[in-house]
């Protein structure tokens, strides 16, 4: 094709996508190049940042969360191990909870399925601030969990007041370490300012409720997508599967689960974004309370510029967030990449 | 491809340039004109602790706007520190507001609060402590709407059972320490209260020290008497006759209280609206804070009356507030909704009506203000959360992390 007439075509193309680029780069792209910018300068949100007057300090915000030893350092690498624990807990259980009630509701011969898919997928349409009130009084030290677990002979903590780790809880019960007075080379080194017993002390009970109140009202949407997916796979499949003699699991494992693939990429990546940027749980449940151990980055963005006034670093520790997530979303993507057959007979 | 990217660019940019420079909120110009109009209109934006409040405020305001001529319109905070903070970014703060102790640093250093001081001629009728709080760069930048102390209440059913008499009302932290003792038992806490240093710094103060010097210029968390102060904390909660609220299970303190799972808390007098309220049989009686080493001590707590540099009714506004803030004002407001008058004069008459809250009102002689210092509050919350494991960590290092943080945000903010 003669090249004036593909340049032509060009400029029709970019005609026609006008409209929905200058709605996207308005209401998208501008606001996070501003953001950019004001992660650069010390402002206290009373001026105007685009103007001689904005304090430029460079990369000053950033340099107080990465490097410098400090408050701002502490309570970042603080709110990262959190929301880390939480990731690391919450994506792989909501993803398995999600299939596994995907392929129950998946089966032709279950009786009332669309009344179970009803049921299953509720707590996603239910507004998270009233699920969370609901939880904080579920989980309450004299609340409905407690007091069935006080019928099962297990005197439950406080939930909510409760800071220590769980992985430090259990090494204790055995006798590894005494949570209250960690030594030795744990205590000794420190990374970002914490020491490595405390990054590895796992998330507290306070925030093992929030990591169950996630799974709890995610796994729906998920199990939707799941269903979708599943629905996709064609019977012809499956039917030569079980002729050539598959059994269930077999059929699962060879058939169902291969066919998922692209799904399962998806939910991860979408429990990976929407999981590293928690905020309205904290914020309704508990602020950050109890010793900083529910504390996320998405909401000490918030407490640092709201709180203290101080909007540079309230942006500073949201683009640390979003290299984070894009980071361990191009991880996520080399990891679960289609793998040639030839290397998977190789193995 | 390059004359692609440079296009791009150059829309880029101009787009950038375009909604900045067109954007209506960030004005350049700082002053706001003023309005001299005969009839003005005022909006007040209130963080309010129920209908009691929000109800006499506005009966105050339209009783101002009958008598001034101005209109007035009052609304109500859902999230105050984020409403503010939008209003002023956007050069559309509400003209007068509450402003509270730990955010008034951070909007004072700004320039967002009108510095009214100079206008008020009585400013001296209200309490010292509360006009140094309210203080910024040595002006009085907004008068003190009420005043908040601590006192030591007690339940007088568990003290009776316990067989203690009017007599035994503690002064010292010894005494403290053995009503304490023997007031627990069963599922009853000597004395509990919260894990903040609104509450357990009346035992540095007592025993001394405080957080900054008087002139909020410089740190002395580290001092020797603040560690006695925790110290003492620290043995009470290790003996168990101390506990926090949510030890026990209660959202704050005046909930275990009302409850009866404390004998004895130290709250401030916001706690006889909630026990009015909440637990309406329940007998206490209201004590000054026993004395430390140091002497008697307690906090003081204030919202003060904000005017914005922004407010385009700015003499309108200052108006307002003086209003709101007569002596027969603030004793409407307290027999409305119970907070103390910040006016010395009228505390002296309130507790003269009302001589359960007499504690309260003379702790104001002795009281340490808040600490308003702009970006102080991650400072102080992070303080409060050691606190919480004051039982099982060493006062001395919590107080050096509240030196070396607080320190980090002096030279940050200077």
């Amino acid at each position: 094709m003669p090249r004036t007439a593909r340049r032509g075509e060009g400029a029709w193309g970019w005609l026609f996508v006008s409209p929905m680029v200058l709605v996207l780069g308005l209401f998208l792209v501008l606001p996070i190049l501003m953001a950019l910018w004001v992660s650069l300068l010390h402002w206290d949100g009373q001026s105007n940042p685009f103007s001689s007057r904005a304090h430029f300090v460079g990369l000053d915000n950033y340099r107080s969360l990465l490097t410098e030893d400090g408050l701002d350092r502490t309570l970042f690498a603080t709110s990262l191990r959190n929301n880390a624990y939480y990731v690391l807990l919450t994506v792989p259980l909501q993803t398995l909870l999600a299939l596994v009630l995907a392929l129950v509701v998946n089966q032709r011969m279950l009786r009332g399925r669309s009344a179970l898919r009803t049921a299953f997928f509720f707590p996603s349409v239910t507004s998270s601030i009233a699920v969370s009130t609901v939880f904080l009084f579920l989980f309450q030290g004299s609340g409905a969990v407690n007091t069935l677990l006080a019928w099962a002979g297990v005197k439950g903590p406080n939930w909510y007041a409760d800071p220590r780790g769980v992985l430090s809880l259990l090494l204790g019960a055995l006798g590894l370490v005494d949570p209250d007075h960690p030594v030795g080379v744990l205590a000794n080194h420190s990374i970002l300012g914490l020491s490595w017993y405390q990054w590895l002390s796992g998330p507290s009970v306070a925030m093992c409720t929030i990591i169950l109140l996630s799974v709890w009202t995610t796994s729906g949407t998920f199990m939707l997508i799941f269903l979708a997916a599943l629905q996709d796979i064609p019977r012809e499949l499956e039917e030569s599967a079980a002729i050539e003699g598959a059994g269930r699991f077999q059929m699962l494992r060879y058939v169902t689960l291969p066919a998922l693939r692209p799904v399962l990429f998806l939910v991860l990546t979408l429990g990976l974004i929407s999981t590293w940027q928690v905020f309205d749980q904290v914020y309704v449940m508990s602020r950050g309370a109890p010793g900083n151990t529910t504390l996320t980055p998405a909401y000490l963005s918030y407490s640092s510029a709201f709180g203290d006034s101080d909007f540079g670093q309230g942006a500073a520790i949201a683009f640390v967030l979003l290299a984070l997530i894009l980071g361990l979303t191009a991880l996520q993507r080399l990891a679960l990449r289609e793998r040639t057959p030839r290397t998977r007979r190789n193995r | 491809m390059t004359t692609r990217t440079a296009a791009a660019a150059l829309v880029t940019c101009t787009a950038l340039l375009t909604a900045t420079g067109c954007s209506s909120s960030f004005g350049n110009d700082p002053k706001t004109t003023q309005d001299s109009g005969g009839q003005q209109h005022l909006t007040v934006l209130i963080a309010t602790s129920g209908d009691a409040e929000t109800d006499a405020v506005k009966e105050a305001t339209a009783a101002y706007a009958k008598e001034s001529g101005n209109t007035v319109t009052v609304q109500v905070a859902k999230d105050m520190n984020q409403q503010l903070a939008q209003a002023f970014a956007g050069h559309k703060p509400p003209d007068v507001f509450y402003v509270n102790s730990d955010q008034f640093a951070n909007y004072a250093k700004a320039g967002s609060l009108y510095a009214y001081g100079d206008r008020i001629p009585d400013a001296n009728a209200f309490s010292a402590q509360l006009r140094a709080s309210f203080t910024h760069d040595g002006k009085l930048v907004c008068l003190p709407k009420d005043t908040s102390t601590l006192a030591l209440a007690v339940n007088t059913r568990l003290w009776k059972k316990a067989g203690l008499t009017d007599r035994d009302y503690p002064t010292t932290w010894a005494q403290l320490a053995t009503v304490a003792r023997k007031l627990t038992g069963g599922k009853v806490t000597g004395l509990v209260t919260s894990n903040e240093y609104q509450r357990l710094g009346v035992f540095m103060k007592q025993a001394g020290g405080w957080v900054t010097d008087p002139g909020q210029k410089r740190m002395t968390a580290d001092s020797a008497a603040n560690a006695k102060g925790l110290a003492f904390v620290q043995s009470m909660l290790k003996s168990g006759v101390m506990k926090y609220a949510q030890q026990v299970d209660a959202g704050w303190a005046g909930e275990a209280f009302g409850k009866g799972r404390a004998a004895m808390t130290i709250e401030g007098n916001w706690l006889t609206g909630a026990m009015k309220l909440d637990y309406p049989g329940v007998d206490y009686k209201v004590v000054e804070l026993p004395a430390g080493p140091a002497g008697k001590a307690t906090l003081a707590f204030s919202n003060c009356w904000g005017v914005a540099t922004g407010s385009a009714h700015r003499a309108a506004a200052v108006d307002l507030v003086k209003y709101l803030s007569t002596d027969k004002q603030q004793l409407a407001f307290a027999d409305a909704f119970g907070v103390m008058p910040s006016r010395t004069g009228a505390l002296a008459e309130f507790a003269r009506r009302d001589p359960g809250a007499k504690a309260w009102a003379d702790g104001t002689r002795y009281a340490q203000g808040p600490v308003t210092i702009a970006g102080f509050d991650k400072v102080l919350g992070q303080f409060n959360t050691d606190l919480q494991s004051l039982r099982t960590t060493d006062p001395k290092t919590i107080l050096a992390a509240l030196q070396r943080n607080g320190g980090q945000a002096l030279t940050k903010g200077d």
